[in-house]
């Protein structure tokens, strides 16, 4: 799902409801949220009065109302397309919410009374304690622990994966989440959440906006464009007086086409939208950000800990090599591990097989159609299968030592080294025999995700330090290690463990990442700046976390850190862009306003604009269409590519500031051509 | 041009040693003078009882305040009472209230902005117990709040405003004032006790040649970039600066304090990430040992951006000023020597936009010539870095500025690499952007709200002795003088009035104390904070792209807001003088 949507930046519903929504955003009162096009907006009325009254302050010109109306129309413009790229980021966060209110709606609840007798209400009545029974096709009312049963769950409602999973009570499955569809079988759930704060609301909340604070790093930067449009206030007002001193007569509108072209307005009116529109990458991404906050602390982040098992390996353990004991040739051990494994299901049954049949394995599985196959059981710790009165089995060490020895058979002398070597590789042994006879050992390795070598390496590019935290003994750990190349490992890992290292690591000033699922994991991802809460996993883990992953993939963290980082770098750029461009409209209207009283000025007219007020509204024309052409931007984030600090600076420094002084030259001189000849036409 | 090349290379080679010095008192390291100075400086702090701990941030502001008000309070009695003191040779009078008030805050502030001439104005103890005491105050109190703010900005202890108020004092501006004076003397400079001279000269009339402990206040006047000069012409008078080796002098003595605070900014950060890599247990053999670093390279990138604004400066200055005024050639007289008007032969145009640019720079305030006859270009040049006031700028206060457009720097090139922003391994969040951007609105707000009203109201505009241009150019200097702390007069204003000796002490007044509050609360809450780690991912701020990218902000958030008045000012001037 999040494929699809990705390729659609805008649909035609979220054109038109942002349109709409432009227009709702003009009421001042909202407006003064953003104060830079609150400022905007006042210019906008000031030149729209003086459209009626254009001698209002003794101004003198040309068709001074057609001039100031011009003036106006750009502004409003301005302000429209300011609240249209604030319209359309919240417009696809909320398209996205519908789907998931329309699941929510009439949802019944089968509540259980004290005395065990049900009674149907409605899941928004439901409280924090109470016991619903769910059976098969009804949607779980509220989000929950089992208590009891076991049923597959329909999680596609949140998480957009079809395949179902399955929970039961006890343990870490036992969490269940309000909007997902009981498929088999039944489920009594206790309620863990109050009414209209479950999972379900929250992520309705989030992805509409609605609940959207300004992050800290938002409001500094609103603190420096509030700042900035102060200063440039400050010079607009004071110039009014230095211009009559100095016998230069300005008109109030040139004042303000001035003024709107010197304050920020182009990131001021995308600073929203790119922080909406950052949330909502994470969104797609399947990732649930509890607040902006969360995706800020991503870019920040410079230490992550990862679980071994799941994030980093597999988890299952694959064969990775068959070892014959000594008198046994290796054919021999290799087709009856084949044999032994060829209807286990298991993963590590499966990659026997495979590792096998790459190795020569020339059995054919149809020869034997009804063999009987021994399944794995915690108390036999075996398995394989029985045919013709003989049985081969593959299990653990001790397991498969006490079973030979009951039959009278004899352990090899070599058994125990080879055994030995391999647990000293950091792998499991499997021990194979037939009959009472031990043929040798399957290999049996934990595998490294393919790919993550390689971004453990672009993390390592940006500075991200890598620690895997695993329960595994030290030389296991250290040989995992080694091979997904991360920076440090905590080997027999406890909960205790993953807490202590994050308080070290944040001691040293570091921002700490890491990914958990189990209730235990909860103190610790509560305690890391960025914790990353599996689906899967238990309420109490969610709870902690700050963002939860819908489909439960702990190697997701490591984009959830780049898009963070490529959201305050979109920001950084823009706003850069945004001063930059300061430069071209100094150069444009600056002579303009004073080339009457001071012809000699028109020297710094280096665009060589064709009249003043056609440099004026140039300037204005390019500063309102910036808006637009840059919500495409703002919307996708800017490439982002992991690369060192110093370098990233210099190459966003070149694009965006240098840039950002260039582009306004270009694209005023162009808009001037355009319009110079009309503005003409109409005697301005 | 040589000539300035010269200069400038050799009070490199001057600064350095000093700059040493200045870091090891402001860190307390040893030095060469301690068996003497230790002494010397416990029998004050017994004296005064002074308690020689450590103050948090509000007690060191509050006590910098508390002693800077004192000395207004006794300053300002002295000013209004001079006739019937002592040492009152010449009979001069009572200073009016308005331009004591005026004259109080521009020396407590370090600005010395002066709307008296001194030979008429104040008696000889008023020069000494006010003008020259306030000197070597004033300086010590921007050297203090400077080290405060570099401490909190390195997370260190902010120190004690009495301790590095009287080190500074009794280690380097006092024996230094001493040696300076001497040479002064020995070019030529007057100190004395006696009364003016009067002469007969060869016209045949009757002159009064000014005279009194001019070496004293010269040597500390340059030292203490203060600059406000014994008599109204100030260093262009031979009495103050009679030869070339006076003027270089002159020149070096105010370039030592403010340089050496970025030298000892940048070795203390060097320090910090020393001890760092101490702590971390790397291996000391690959650390650069202390003794190489000769300015840090946190120091260094400041340093850098600093020196390309003022050498832009310079060469704008040298380049406008070697012209000749255009409208002095239309009347055929030939200008070989560039425009000499207004200026000391002695000096010459290199020696004279030199000292125009350093005194401006350095916010010093001490002229060797007219800067109200520069050309409007060469005129532009002190104007504007008085309106950037971070180009080295004043004792210490230079630093704090450029500090602040340091974190504004950082807060943008930061978010341009996807971290949140962060300086000297410190987070710069909200606070501390609410407390740099009000930094940065003062400047423009008290030097163009300031100017707007004086070309607004009579009282006002009756100051302004040219019309046009350079009458706008002549308030806005003004301003920007008075805001900067800079004190040197575009001169021909006619300034001593209630009008333009309220507007300028207020100027002054919170030109200097709001700044420096709102420094010292950025330092106390980056002190506060624990460093974050640093990696290849996190942001270099040693390096020279961010020395550039600190001289774009500098032009970018300074020069850019005050273009359109410098436009309608000196831009103006020349562009209708045709250059």
């Amino acid at each position: 799902m999040s494929k699809k949507k990705k390729n659609k930046f805008i649909t035609k519903d979220i054109l038109l409801s942002s349109i709409k929504e432009s227009f709702v955003k003009l009421n001042p009162v909202y407006m003064i949220k953003n104060p830079v096009m609150f400022v905007v907006e006042i210019g906008f009325f000031i030149s729209l009065v003086l459209v009626f009254f254009p001698h209002l302050f003794n101004d003198e010109g040309n068709n001074l109302s057609l001039y100031n109306a011009i003036v106006a129309f750009v502004l409003f413009f301005t302000i429209l397309f300011a609240n249209f790229a604030e319209a359309v980021a919240e417009g696809r966060g909320k398209a996205q919410a519908e789907t998931l209110k329309k699941t929510k709606k009439d949802t019944q609840a089968r509540l259980i009374l004290d005395d065990g007798s049900e009674k149907m209400i409605s899941a928004s009545e439901l409280k924090k304690g109470d016991i619903v029974l769910i059976n098969a096709g009804e949607i779980i009312p509220n989000d929950g622990e089992i208590i009891e049963g076991i049923a597959s769950i329909d999680e596609s409602a949140i998480t957009g994966e079809s395949a179902p999973v399955l929970k039961e009570s006890g343990g870490d499955f036992a969490s269940v989440t309000g909007g997902t569809t009981v498929v088999s079988d039944w489920i009594k759930v206790e309620i863990t959440s109050e009414p209209g704060n479950s999972f379900l609301d929250k992520m309705i909340a989030l992805v509409e906006g609605a609940s959207r604070q300004k992050t800290p790093n938002e409001i500094a930067l609103n603190t420096l464009l509030v700042s900035l449009t102060i200063i440039f206030l400050i010079v607009i007002v004071t110039l009014y007086p230095f211009a009559i001193y100095s016998g230069v007569k300005l008109q109030i509108s040139t004042l303000v086409a001035l003024m709107v072209c010197l304050i920020p307005t182009t990131i001021g009116a995308l600073l929203s939208a790119i922080g909406i529109a950052g949330m909502d990458r994470v969104t797609r991404f399947n990732v649930i950000a509890m607040s902006g906050k969360a995706v800020e602390a991503c870019g920040d982040v410079d230490t992550m800990i990862l679980d071994k098992t799941g994030t980093i390996t597999f988890g299952n353990r694959l064969a990775s090599d068959f070892i014959a004991v000594d008198g046994v040739e290796k054919a021999k051990l290799i087709d009856n591990a084949f044999l032994a494994s060829f209807k286990d299901d298991t993963p590590e049954g499966k990659s026997t097989v495979d590792l096998a049949r790459k190795l020569g394995c020339k059995i054919d599985a149809e020869q034997y159609p009804d063999v009987e196959f021994i399944e794995f059981s915690a108390a036999t710790k075996m398995s394989g299968i029985n045919y013709n009165g003989h049985k081969i089995r593959k299990g653990a060490g001790d397991a498969i030592a006490k079973y030979i020895k009951e039959r009278q058979g004899k352990i090899p002398a070599d058994l125990r080294a080879k055994v030995d070597e391999i647990s000293k590789l950091g792998g499991t042994p499997l021990i194979v025999c037939l009959d009472n006879m031990i043929l040798g050992v399957i290999y049996l390795k934990d595998t490294v995700k393919p790919g993550l070598v390689e971004r453990f390496e672009r993390l390592r590019a940006i500075g991200i330090k890598t620690i895997m935290c695993t329960g595994d003994n030290p030389l296991t750990a250290a040989t995992i290690a080694a091979e997904a190349g991360v920076d440090g490992y905590i080997a027999e890992c406890k909960p205790e463990d993953k807490i202590k290292a994050i308080k070290k690591e944040q001691s040293e000033g570091k921002i700490v990442a890491m990914t958990g699922d189990g209730t235990n994991d909860a103190p610790a991802l509560a305690q890391a700046d960025v914790g990353l809460a599996m689906n899967s996993g238990t309420s109490a883990a969610k709870e902690a976390a700050n963002m939860v992953d819908l489909d439960s993939d702990p190697t997701k963290i490591l984009e959830v850190v780049e898009i963070g980082k490529q959201l305050l770098i979109t920001r950084g750029s823009l706003t850069t862009f945004s001063i930059a461009n300061d430069v071209a409209k100094y150069f444009a209207i600056i002579p303009a306003m004073f080339t009457v009283a001071i012809p000699q000025i028109k020297v710094l007219n280096i665009m060589n604009l064709s009249t003043p007020s056609s440099a004026i509204l140039s300037a204005l024309i390019f500063n309102a269409l910036i808006i637009p052409c840059l919500i495409p931007l703002a919307m996708r984030g800017v490439k982002y590519k992991p690369m060192s600090a110093s370098k990233m600076l210099g190459r966003n420094m070149l694009i965006y500031g240098l840039g950002g002084v260039i582009c306004p030259f270009i694209g005023i001189k162009l808009i001037d051509l355009i319009i110079a000849p009309i503005l003409i036409m109409l005697g301005i | 041009m040589l000539q300035i090349v010269c200069t400038l290379l050799l009070s490199m080679v001057i600064i350095m040693p000093f700059a040493l010095y200045i870091y090891n008192i402001t860190t307390k390291k040893k030095s060469f003078v301690d068996p003497v100075m230790d002494k010397v400086d416990d029998g004050i702090y017994r004296l005064f009882k002074i308690d020689t701990s450590d103050m948090d941030w509000k007690k060191y502001v509050c006590t910098l305040l508390l002693v800077n008000a004192c000395m207004v309070l006794v300053g300002y009695l002295i000013l209004r009472v001079q006739s019937i003191l002592f040492f009152n040779p010449n009979g001069i009078g009572n200073m009016d209230q308005s331009l004591s008030f005026n004259t109080i805050i521009s020396f407590m502030t370090n600005t010395n902005l002066q709307h008296y001439s001194g030979e008429s104005s104040l008696s000889y103890l008023s020069q000494m117990l006010v003008i020259i005491m306030m000197m070597f105050t004033s300086a010590a109190t921007g050297y203090a709040a400077c080290a405060a703010m570099i401490r909190g900005f390195l997370g260190k202890k902010m120190g004690n405003f009495y301790v590095d108020f009287t080190r500074i004092i009794t280690r380097f501006l006092l024996p230094m004032s001493f040696i300076v004076g001497l040479i002064l003397v020995w070019q030529g400079v007057p100190q004395t006790l006696y009364p003016n001279y009067t002469v007969f000269t060869i016209e045949g009339k009757l002159q009064d040649i000014a005279s009194g402990p001019i070496a004293a206040l010269e040597s500390i006047k340059h030292l203490g970039t203060n600059g406000g000069g014994f008599l109204g012409a100030n260093s262009s008078t031979p009495l103050e600066n009679p030869t070339i080796i006076t003027n270089i002098l002159e020149l070096f003595a105010m370039m030592i304090l403010p340089a050496s605070c970025v030298f000892t900014f940048g070795h203390m950060a060097y320090d910090k990430y020393h001890e760092k890599k101490i702590q971390a247990g790397n291996d000391l053999s690959t650390i650069k040992d202390n003794k190489h670093v000769w300015l840090g390279s946190e120091g260094r990138s400041l340093f850098t951006a600093m020196a390309v604004l003022f050498l832009i400066g310079l060469i704008l200055c040298f380049w406008a000023e070697s012209q000749g005024n255009s409208a002095v050639a239309a009347n055929g007289i030939v200008q070989t020597l560039g425009n000499m008007e207004g200026k000391e032969v002695r000096f010459g145009i290199a020696q004279s936009s030199l000292f125009t640019t350093v005194t401006t720079s350095f916010t010093t305030g001490t002229v060797n010539n007219m800067h109200d006859t520069l050309t409007p270009l060469g005129g532009m040049v002190p104007l504007l870095h008085m309106m950037l006031n971070v180009v080295f700028g004043g004792a210490g206060v230079g630093l704090m500025n450029m500090l602040i457009y340091a974190i504004i720097a950082v807060f943008i090139c930061g978010l341009m690499i996807g971290r949140t922003p962060e300086y000297l391994s410190k987070k710069i969040e909200g606070k501390e952007m609410k407390l740099a951007a009000l930094c940065i609105i003062i400047h423009p707000l008290l030097i163009l709200g300031f100017s707007a009203i004086s070309v607004i109201v009579p009282a006002g505009l009756e100051g302004i002795t040219n019309p046009g241009f350079h009458g706008l150019s002549q308030v806005l200097y003004e301003f920007s003088s008075s805001a900067a702390n800079n004190g040197s007069g575009f001169e021909g204003l006619a300034d001593n009035t209630l009008f333009w000796n309220i507007t300028t002490g207020i100027a002054m007044f919170f030109g200097r104390y709001l700044s420096i509050v709102i420094q010292l609360a950025i330092a106390n809450s980056l002190m506060k904070k624990i460093d974050i780690n640093e990696s290849v991912g996190t942001l270099k701020t040693n390096t020279w792209t961010f020395a550039i990218v600190l001289v774009f902000v500098v032009y970018i958030f300074a020069a850019l807001t005050f273009l359109p008045a410098l436009a309608l000012g000196p831009i103006a001037e020349a562009l209708t003088l045709g250059i």
